[in-house]
């Protein structure tokens, strides 16, 4: 039996010989491979956009709400009442083991002044672990720390696009801006988040420290309130378990029994993650699905050429039986021709569907994804749709009679 | 002297849908080492047949056949592959050489499927290439040469896995006069170096050449003579 290396050189020589009947060929596996490559990694690249889109909120969160009350037989909404403290914050912070940082804040929103500027916005006041828990990034000074919060300083963190309508171009940190009359000193600068999935922007946004705003900004009437609780769980996988540990805390900090409605509400903001991770997913199976079709077709097209291959050089199989080699050998030759065929194609396939992607991308402004897992089981199906196509062509060219296959004219 | 082949009572049968073809009716002959054979018959004689038998691309229907002492109709497809490959050389009416190939890999081949290396292959490629006076012409591919270059090359090929026979089927079927003389000298230089050669051929002038003369008639053998071989001269001026 021959060796795979002279069955490859002997592939090789045969594919030379017909470079035209080898490219048009391998056109079907190179269309089928580059279609795949390109919608997966077009789709694969939306469902990150959605997904990056998704955790530019934080990961891993829960969002701890105030609940609804029953007064007189009304109910309010959620978030009617103002049953979160600061003290509950840190009691989750403290007892919940599954937690692996807490921001508690309040929300108001307030004329800035700078110079002759002004802009409305949304002022948040926060404690330093905002910053993490909200994934963002301090391009230019620092964060405010537990020391501003605790001391009520008159510091504070804005958004791009506070800055730029604040500051234009120019650096903000360390000049003071009037936050509804009250001067405060730009600490630090926080990095572009862009859009939430709602299409809110999340850059329009000024962090003073929590205590400041409720004493100083908000003028609230339970100076220790806070509007919501932000709970970042240590991973994904301990998400429900800190969900269950903060529910049981709340609902004995908040004496939750039988003559007692619950008066908060926990929100897990990875399902929606999950959901929409998921759809995505699915969208990009079945752009791949349509694709793979047309390998499909490309690999019966290589079948088809292999087949009248195989017809056209009987004399050359007669001899080569002849001479000596053996059913297998034949096989291993026409099988390794088909595989040559179909892995030439899926290479090039690839290389065109990663361009592709690229151009299309760059079209719509989505971002691309191409992994390596993509290349490699693009790579593995071209040779495998080789193999399983190439096989009949080769049986029929190894089952071959010698005698009339030299007789063949 | 000892036997290459001995054929006893070789019956061999095609079916041809309805139609049962005998083509050998009981053929029995041996064939010593270093021999030189013509077999002549018109066609449909069975010598075509048994040509296909020697040669192991075909098993009798019945009968036996020894080469070198083994019973061939008993080995498996493999096995006769390798039969084949080691102790049978092919000399065919139409080359059969591969297309758009050299000289030297198409000499190559045999010992390709016989899994030599190619240190080894090139160097007795080039040896039998030599033998046949084709030195020189390694690189050139089959539609480069003449007819009888081609047909060298090809005694080359069988050649080169030093096989206990060489077959040839009508070598000199598709060359002129001239060059059947110099194809016709070659092959008796091999059998003066010890080579055992069956030739199968129905031209008279051809089988004159060779020192033994099987005649088959309707798939019997109607003649089995010796002969006073003719030398085959080679023309003047050596064709390069």
């Amino acid at each position: 039996m021959t060796t795979l290396w002279q069955s490859l050189l002997i592939a090789l020589r045969a594919l030379r010989v017909n470079k035209m009947r080898a490219l048009l060929t391998m056109l079907g596996i190179i269309i089928g491979i580059a279609a795949v490559i390109a919608m997966v990694a077009i789709g694969s690249g939306a469902s990150k956009m959605i997904s990056d889109q998704i955790s530019s909120i934080g990961s891993n969160l829960l969002l701890v709400l105030p609940g609804s009350v029953t007064s007189g037989g009304m109910r309010s909404g959620s978030g009617g009442t103002q049953t979160l403290t600061y003290d509950d914050a840190r009691a989750i912070k403290a007892e919940c083991p599954s937690v692996a940082a807490v921001a508690p804040n309040v929300r108001g929103s307030g004329q800035v002044v700078y110079g002759n500027q002004n802009w409305s916005t949304v002022v948040y006041g926060v404690t330093p672990e905002m910053v993490d828990v909200r994934d963002w990034t301090i391009i230019a000074g620092r964060n405010i720390t537990q020391s501003d919060v605790d001391g009520a300083t008159k510091n504070c963190l804005i958004g791009q696009t506070v800055a730029d309508n604040l500051f234009g171009g120019t650096d903000p940190v360390g000049k003071i801006i009037r936050i509804k009359k009250i001067p405060f000193t730009v600490v630090g600068l926080l990095g572009r988040k862009g859009q939430s999935p709602q299409g809110q922007d999340q850059d329009d946004v000024i962090y003073v420290p929590l205590r400041t705003a409720q004493r100083k900004l908000l003028g609230s009437q339970f100076p220790n309130v806070v509007g919501s609780i932000m709970v970042q769980a240590k991973d994904a996988e301990v998400l429900d378990k800190a969900e269950e540990e903060v529910t049981e805390l709340l609902n004995q900090r908040h004496r939750i029994g039988p003559n007692r409605e619950v008066d908060y509400t926990i929100r897990n903001l990875s399902e929606l993650l999950a959901v929409t991770e998921q759809s995505s997913k699915v969208m990009s199976i079945l752009l791949g699905a349509v694709a793979s079709i047309s390998l499909v077709v490309g690999g019966i097209g290589i079948m088809n050429i292999m087949l009248v291959s195989v017809t056209e050089r009987t004399r050359e199989i007669g001899i080569r039986i002849a001479i000596g080699a053996k059913k297998r050998d034949i096989l291993l030759q026409f099988l390794t021709e088909a595989v040559l065929l179909t892995t030439c194609g899926g290479v090039i396939g690839m290389l065109l569907g990663v361009a592709g992607a690229k151009l299309v991308a760059s079209f719509i402004g989505w971002p691309t994804l191409i992994s390596v897992n993509t290349i490699v089981i693009a790579f593995a199906f071209s040779a495998g749709v080789g193999v399983f196509f190439g096989f009949y062509p080769a049986r029929k060219a190894a089952s071959l009679n010698p005698i009339d296959a030299l007789r063949y004219e | 002297m000892d036997e290459v082949v001995r054929l006893t009572d070789v019956v061999k049968i095609y079916t041809m849908g309805e139609e049962r073809v005998e083509a050998m009716k009981g053929v029995s002959f041996t064939v010593h080492r270093g021999a030189f054979v013509s077999i002549m018959g018109a066609s449909g004689s069975g010598k075509s047949t048994c040509m296909n038998i020697l040669g192991c691309l075909d098993v009798p229907t019945r009968g036996s056949y020894f080469l070198d002492g083994v019973d061939v109709g008993k080995l498996s497809a493999d096995a006769l592959a390798e039969v084949r490959n080691k102790k049978l050389g092919f000399v065919f009416q139409g080359f059969n050489l591969l297309a758009r190939t050299t000289a030297r890999q198409n000499v190559e081949l045999p010992l390709v499927y016989a899994q030599i290396p190619a240190a080894e292959r090139r160097a007795r490629a080039m040896e039998a290439l030599e033998r046949v006076g084709l030195a020189g012409r390694e690189g050139h591919y089959s539609n480069q040469l003449s007819g009888g270059q081609q047909q060298r090359v090809a005694i080359a090929r069988a050649l080169v896995n030093r096989p206990s026979i060489i077959l040839a089927d009508e070598p000199t079927g598709n060359l002129d006069s001239r060059t059947t003389v110099e194809i016709m000298s070659i092959f008796q230089e091999l059998n003066r170096q010890g080579i055992t050669i069956i030739m199968v051929t129905h031209e008279p002038e051809v089988a004159e050449f060779t020192s033994r003369h099987i005649i088959f008639r309707d798939g019997l053998v109607i003649s089995d003579q010796p002969f006073q071989a003719k030398t085959a001269v080679p023309p003047a001026e050596v064709q390069q």
